[in-house]
C-alpha cells in the first residue's frame, strides 16, 4: 500500500521485474479472499449425508433474518442439520484455520525461522499432554486441560529460554523443542501404560485433530481468547516487520525487543491453545499457510497476517469437508488431510519461487 | 540547531569474565565528527552498542542531554540516536522504501499509521543518500554499497541528532567508501548532526574526522586531532607495526602508509 501511494513517478530502476506482482492491490486482495472464504463455507455446507442445494441453503439463511418472508420448502430436520451441525462445524473450522495460520505467521516472524509453527515451540506438546491426562484419567474437560497444558508449556519454555539471560529466537526454539520432546515422552508413557484400548484410540484421534464434536458452544468458548490474541498480534504487525532486521537493529529502531517478544509469544500461544482446545492437534496449517502467503506476496506482516488468517480458514474448511465426506459415514482425522494436501502444495510453491528468494 | 550531547562516564562492559570496555570516558559534542579507531577486538563495536543501549554497561553511566540513557525507553532513544550497523544483512522480500520507512517507527505510537509526512521524510532521506531510484527494488537484489546507503537513509529517516556508524565503509569499494564518507561529512556540516564513526581505515578517518579516539584493549589509548593521534610511535605501540606517516599533499592531514 505504502509504495503505490508514495512513489508518484516510477523510476527507471523500478521497471525491472517485480517479484511480487500483486503487491499493490492489497485491500482488493483481502476483500477477494474474504469473498472466497464465504463462498467456500457456503459450498461446504451443501455437502454431507443430506445434500442441501445451494439455493435452498441461501433461502434458509435469509429466512433466519428478521423481517424475511420466505415460505419454507425444507423440513425442520434440514434446519437442524444446517444450523446445529454443519454451520457451527464450518465456522469452527474457519476460526481454527485462521487461528493456526495467524499464530504460525507470528512465530515465524518473531523467531525469524520459517520452520517455526505453533507446534515446533512445544505448545502442542503441552496441549497434547493436558488432553491425554484428561482422557486417560477420565477427568473429562479435555479442552480445559489442553488449554492449561498449552499455556503452561509456553510459560515454561519462556522461563527456560530466559534462564541464560536474554531471550533470543534460538534459545526459544531450542527450549521449545527440548520441552516438547520431554512432554511428548510423558504423553507416550501415559498412553502406553494405560490398558484401555478405547482410551488410547481416543488420545490418538485427538492428536490428529477433528471437528466431529463441534458446536456453537465450542465457537463461543474459543472466540474471546482468539479475539484478544488477534488484537495483540495485529497491533504489532509493523513491529514484527522491524524485528526481521534482528534484535539489535530492532532495539536501535526503538522497539523494546524483549517485552514485545514476550507479549507476542503469549498472544500466539493463547491463539494456538484456544484452537487446540476445541479441535485437537491439527498440523501443517500454521506452517504452510503463512509460508505460502510470504512466498507469493512478500513478508510485510500488515498483509501477511490477515491474508494468512483468511486462507488458513478457507483451507481448513475444505480439508474438513473432505475429512467428513471422503469415507462417510465414518470420519477421517482432519490432520491427515491437511498434511496430505498441504505438503505437496508447499513443495510446489517452494520450487516455483526458489530463485526469487535467494 | 543541535544542542544534544552524548556522554559516557567511566563505562565498563564485560561479556562474562572478558572485559571489553574498561573505564571509558567519551563525549560527543554537538556538531562534532568523531572517529573511533583501534585494532580488532579493542571494543569499538561494543561501544556503539552501549551508546545505543543495546548493551548496558556494568559500571559507569551514559548521559544523553543531561538524562541518563538507562532511564529512557528504546523509543525515546531511537528518536535521537540512529545507528548504522556493521555489514548489514537486510531481510529478503522488503523493498528499499519499506526498509527506510522502518526509520519512522520510533516516531509512531502503536496505534498510529504512517502519514504522508512520514513518507516524505523517508523520500527525502533516500534522495539525500541517492537511493530514491532504488525505492521499489527488493533489498536482497541490491549490491553491498546500495544496501549500505539504504541503511544510512533509514537512519536519516529517524531524524536523529546523533548518528553512530559502525564501520560503514567496510566491504565497499573505494568509490562507495568516498561517497559514504562525503555524505556523512555533508550531514555533519549542513544539518549539524553529531557523528561518531567507527572505522578500520586510518586514512579515511583522518581525512574526514575532526577528532580521533584510539582504542586499545578496551581502553582509550589516546585521543585528539588526527595529527596528534596518527603518529608512528603511537601506531607502533597500539597496532604493533611500523608505519610511515606522511602529510596529505592537499589537506595536510596525516596518512599512514606501509613502507
Amino acid at each position: 500500500m505504502i509504495k503505490t501511494q508514495s512513489v508518484g513517478t516510477r523510476t527507471h530502476a523500478s521497471q525491472q521485474k517485480l517479484t511480487y506482482p500483486l503487491r499493490a492491490h492489497r485491500g482488493a486482495l483481502l476483500l477477494g479472499a474474504s469473498g472466497v472464504l464465504v463462498v467456500i463455507g457456503a459450498v461446504a455446507a451443501t455437502f454431507g449425508s443430506v445434500a442441501i442445494p445451494l439455493d435452498t441453503l441461501a433461502q434458509m439463511v435469509i429466512a433466519q433474518l428478521p423481517g424475511a418472508h420466505i415460505v419454507a420448502t425444507w423440513t425442520p430436520t434440514w434446519e437442524t442439520i444446517l444450523f446445529d451441525i454443519r454451520l457451527p462445524r464450518i465456522v469452527l473450522a474457519a476460526l481454527v484455520g485462521g487461528a493456526l495460520a495467524t499464530s504460525g505467521a507470528t512465530y515465524q516472524g518473531l523467531l525469524r525461522n520459517p520452520l517455526a509453527d505453533p507446534y515446533l515451540i512445544g505448545v502442542s506438546s503441552g496441549a497434547g499432554l493436558g488432553a491425554t491426562i484428561a482422557i486417560v484419567f477420565g477427568v473429562g474437560a479435555i479442552p480445559l486441560l489442553a488449554f492449561v497444558g498449552a499455556m503452561g508449556a509456553t510459560a515454561l519454555i519462556y522461563a527456560l529460554a530466559r534462564a541464560g539471560g536474554r531471550t533470543t529466537p534460538t534459545t526459544l526454539i531450542l527450549a521449545g523443542v527440548a520441552l516438547g520432546a520431554f512432554l511428548s515422552a510423558i504423553t507416550s508413557f501415559l498412553m502406553f501404560k494405560n490398558d484401555s484400548a478405547f482410551r488410547t484410540h481416543q488420545v490418538i484421534a485427538w492428536m490428529m485433530g477433528s471437528f466431529a464434536l463441534s458446536s456453537w458452544q465450542s465457537v463461543a468458548t474459543m472466540l474471546p481468547y482468539l479475539v484478544v490474541g488477534w488484537l495483540i498480534v495485529y497491533v504489532n504487525a509493523r513491529v514484527l516487520n522491524v524485528l526481521q532486521l534482528g534484535d539489535t537493529q530492532a532495539q536501535q529502531l526503538g522497539v523494546p525487543v524483549e517485552r514485545v517478544t514476550m507479549m507476542l509469544v503469549a498472544a500466539a500461544s493463547l491463539i494456538t491453545a484456544a484452537a487446540v482446545a476445541v479441535s485437537g492437534v491439527i498440523g501443517f496449517v500454521g506452517l504452510i499457510v503463512p509460508h505460502a502467503v510470504r512466498l507469493v506476496w512478500g513478508p510485510d506482516h500488515r498483509f501477511l497476517l490477515p491474508m494468512s488468517a483468511l486462507l488458513g480458514a478457507t483451507f481448513l474448511i475444505i480439508a474438513d469437508t473432505f475429512a467428513r465426506t471422503l469415507l462417510a459415514p465414518s470420519e477421517l482425522p482432519v490432520g491427515i488431510i491437511t498434511a496430505f494436501c498441504g505438503a505437496p502444495f508447499f513443495l510446489y510453491l517452494l520450487r516455483q519461487r526458489k530463485e526469487s528468494l535467494v | 540547531m543541535n544542542t544534544l550531547q552524548l556522554r559516557a562516564e567511566g563505562i565498563s562492559f564485560a561479556y562474562r569474565d572478558q572485559i571489553v570496555l574498561n573505564d571509558i570516558d567519551l563525549a560527543i559534542q554537538p556538531g562534532e565528527l568523531v572517529g573511533v579507531i583501534g585494532p580488532n577486538g579493542s571494543g569499538k563495536s561494543t561501544l556503539i552498542k552501549c551508546l545505543s543501549r543495546v548493551l548496558s554497561p556494568q559500571r559507569g553511566r551514559i548521559w544523553l542531554d543531561g538524562r541518563e540513557l538507562a532511564s529512557l525507553s528504546a523509543q525515546q532513544i531511537a528518536r535521537t540516536i540512529a545507528v548504522v550497523p556493521q555489514a548489514v544483512e537486510l531481510p529478503p522480500g522488503f523493498t528499499a522504501f519499506e526498509i527506510v520507512m522502518m526509520g519512522r517507527v520510533p516516531h509512531l505510537a502503536w496505534w498510529q499509521n504512517e502519514t504522508v509526512r512520514d513518507r516524505e521524510i523517508a523520500r527525502a532521506a533516500m534522495e539525500a543518500t541517492q537511493t530514491w531510484a532504488l525505492a521499489d527494488r527488493l533489498v536482497n537484489h541490491l549490491s553491498g554499497g546500495e544496501r549500505q546507503r539504504v541503511v544510512i537513509a533509514r537512519a536519516l529517516a529517524q531524524e536523529p541528532q546523533i548518528l553512530l556508524l559502525d564501520e560503514p565503509t567496510a566491504h565497499l569499494d573505494i568509490k562507495h567508501q568516498i561517497e559514504v564518507m562525503e555524505l556523512v561529512r555533508c550531514l555533519n556540516r549542513e544539518r549539524g548532526l553529531a557523528v561518531l564513526i567507527v572505522s578500520h581505515d586510518l586514512n579515511l578517518a583522518a581525512q574526514y574526522c575532526s577528532r580521533l579516539v584510539l582504542f586499545k584493549d578496551g581502553r582509550i589509548y589516546t585521543s585528539g586531532s588526527p595529527r596528534q593521534v596518527i603518529a608512528p610511535d603511537i601506531l607502533r605501540e597500539v597496532y604493533g607495526v611500523n608505519l610511515l606517516v606522511l602529510p596529505h599533499p592537499h589537506t595536510q592531514q596525516p596518512m599512514a602508509v606501509v613502507w
